[in-house]
């Protein structure tokens, strides 16, 4: 069982971070540069391109010199690039396309080449959410979690914890934008955002890129890196408004993409070694895990806080220090799936070994899911 | 002076007669005359069962708090009013709409999950806004 695809090249732009230096357009050709090096290949192999960019597929191909025979402008929010995986795998099936590039870069701190973002206020979210005040995400992707904490008994505490957890990840990794470990205490004093998120459970805002060279399983041995075998894939949406969500306690994206990944994967839980969840705010690790079945509703929150998710623990999640240490660009999905990628692979800076991987990509707030299931060539089903 | 006004919403022809009806003081909602389930926002088909015949008639105005977060950083237009909560609150009827919470402090003590709210209705623009405040307060 598999979708037949591999990710044979996979890289980041030079650094994450601050990069005043670069334009959006700069961050996509770096990193789709660093990709197709990384895979073994010219530009000139690439016969496929995706990617989710407000400058699109078109301009990214026009940048790089590549005529695409196949492309995909798909572009629901930061798990993009996990669906762009998906149709990728499913074109190179049908002989649509040999080897995809799927490309991000965004500008997201420094704003260089990047447009504006606002709801037209004619759109149902300009005229039922816009007018009551939110500002972006910190006050969208937030509402449901009160409500979780109530009818699941989360804790600010245990809600802090991920933040802990996660910044244990990140000290092991030199390219992580904060690294000094934290504690409970330091997530509760720091500023408040939008009660009750502090500062600490708000993922960063960063400038970067990466990007991924998709082929068929067939030539897996054609490439200098060990292939990752794109195992399963799934992906849905919820809501464009985050509050018409039908159960504020779970996300129905997150359970329908991740039961198609784990039913093409032909896997379980018991099978995983090494979760991704995109980690835009703090509740989303706890939301992600219970989604893809790994526990009951409810008890993720203590699952975390009882030490499971960090280094030593039984299921390691968010590796790289995820989008609250590490790095988030806006659309993050690609950084979590490179991160599986390198844990695949063992290059990952603080790498676990696994053999099977599960990458769950967010977009907008709470509206659209990818997940993948990436596996080495020991997994079960290559 | 110099600050921003708060955004105003542009209503569609779809959307038209919620905004009427907010004008008159009404909180109008559309149902499913196939399945009977009332919805919001509105749109010209029934999202449960996929009908497009539907109506349009005035809800109760009752509510519960379902969800909120009390935001720090203000929108603009609302600095005088940080940190102001930002809710989502489930109409008697069933439908979830975001909202504001007015008549009482908007802090986590007083803001209590599942309390009953009334619609009340504040001008933005030319139209008017449905906000909710505490049952009984008004």
């Amino acid at each position: 069982m598999s979708t037949g695809a591999i990710i044979a090249g996979a890289a980041e732009t030079n650094e994450v971070g601050k990069l005043p230096g670069y334009s959006v357009l700069g961050l996509h050709v770096e990193a789709a540069v660093n990709a197709v090096t990384d895979a073994g290949l010219s530009l000139k192999d690439i016969d496929g391109i995706a990617t989710a960019s407000s400058i699109g597929p078109v301009q990214v191909a026009h940048a790089l010199g590549i005529t695409p025979r196949w492309m995909d402008g798909t572009a629901v929010g930061g798990t993009s690039f996990l669906l762009h995986v998906r149709h990728a795998a499913a074109a190179i099936a049908a002989g649509q396309a040999s080897t995809v590039l799927i490309t991000h870069g965004e500008s997201g701190r420094s704003r260089v080449g990047a447009g504006r973002i606002a709801p037209t206020m004619s759109s149902p979210q300009g005229q039922f959410e816009a007018p009551f005040g939110p500002v972006g995400p910190p006050t969208l992707f937030t509402i449901p979690v009160l409500r979780y904490m109530k009818d699941c008994g989360l804790t600010h505490e245990q809600l802090a914890y991920v933040a802990v957890a996660q910044r244990q990840w990140a000290a092991k990794n030199p390219r992580a934008m904060y690294r000094d470990l934290i504690t409970v205490d330091d997530v509760l004093a720091s500023r408040m955002v939008a009660y009750p998120f502090h500062l600490l459970e708000c993922c960063l805002v960063t400038d970067g890129g990466g990007a991924l060279v998709v082929t068929s399983a067939d030539r897996a041995g054609d490439f200098p890196k060990p292939a990752v075998y794109v195992l399963g894939a799934g992906e849905s949406a919820e809501t464009p408004l985050v509050s018409q969500m039908v159960d504020f306690t779970e996300s129905q994206a997150m359970k329908l993409a991740g039961r198609d990944a784990f039913a093409q994967a032909g896997i379980t839980t018991a099978d995983v070694e090494h979760v991704m969840i995109y980690d835009a705010f703090a509740h989303l690790p706890i939301y992600g895990l219970e989604a893809l079945g790994f526990m009951p509703k409810g008890e993720a929150g203590a699952f975390i806080a009882d030490g499971n998710t960090e280094p030593g623990g039984s299921l390691p999640v968010n590796t790289n220090g995820g989008g609250l240490s590490y790095t988030h660009t806006g659309m993050y999905g690609m950084f979590a799936t490179l991160e599986g990628v390198r844990q695949i692979r063992g290059e990952a800076a603080a790498n676990v070994n696994p053999n099977i991987s599960v990458v769950l990509g967010n977009g907008g707030m709470f509206a659209t899911v990818g997940v993948l299931v990436l596996g080495s060539a020991d997994s079960p089903g290559c | 002076m110099g600050l921003a006004d708060k955004p105003v919403p542009v209503p569609t022809p779809e959307t038209q007669p919620f905004w009427d009806g907010c004008a008159a003081g009404e909180l109008r909602l559309q149902r499913c005359l196939d399945c009977g389930k009332p919805y919001f926002y509105p749109r010209p088909v029934c999202p449960a069962c996929g009908s497009t015949n539907v109506e349009w008639f005035t809800a109760s105005g009752d509510a519960t708090l379902y969800s909120y977060v009390i935001n720090h950083r203000p929108a603009p237009g609302f600095e005088s009013e940080a940190p102001y909560a930002i809710a989502v609150v489930q109409l008697a009827e069933g439908p979830q709409m975001m909202t504001n919470i007015v008549g009482v402090p908007n802090t986590p003590e007083d803001l209590v999950l599942d309390m009953p709210l009334r619609v009340t209705f504040e001008a933005r623009g030319e139209l008017q806004l449905p906000l909710f405040a505490p049952a009984g307060a008004a």
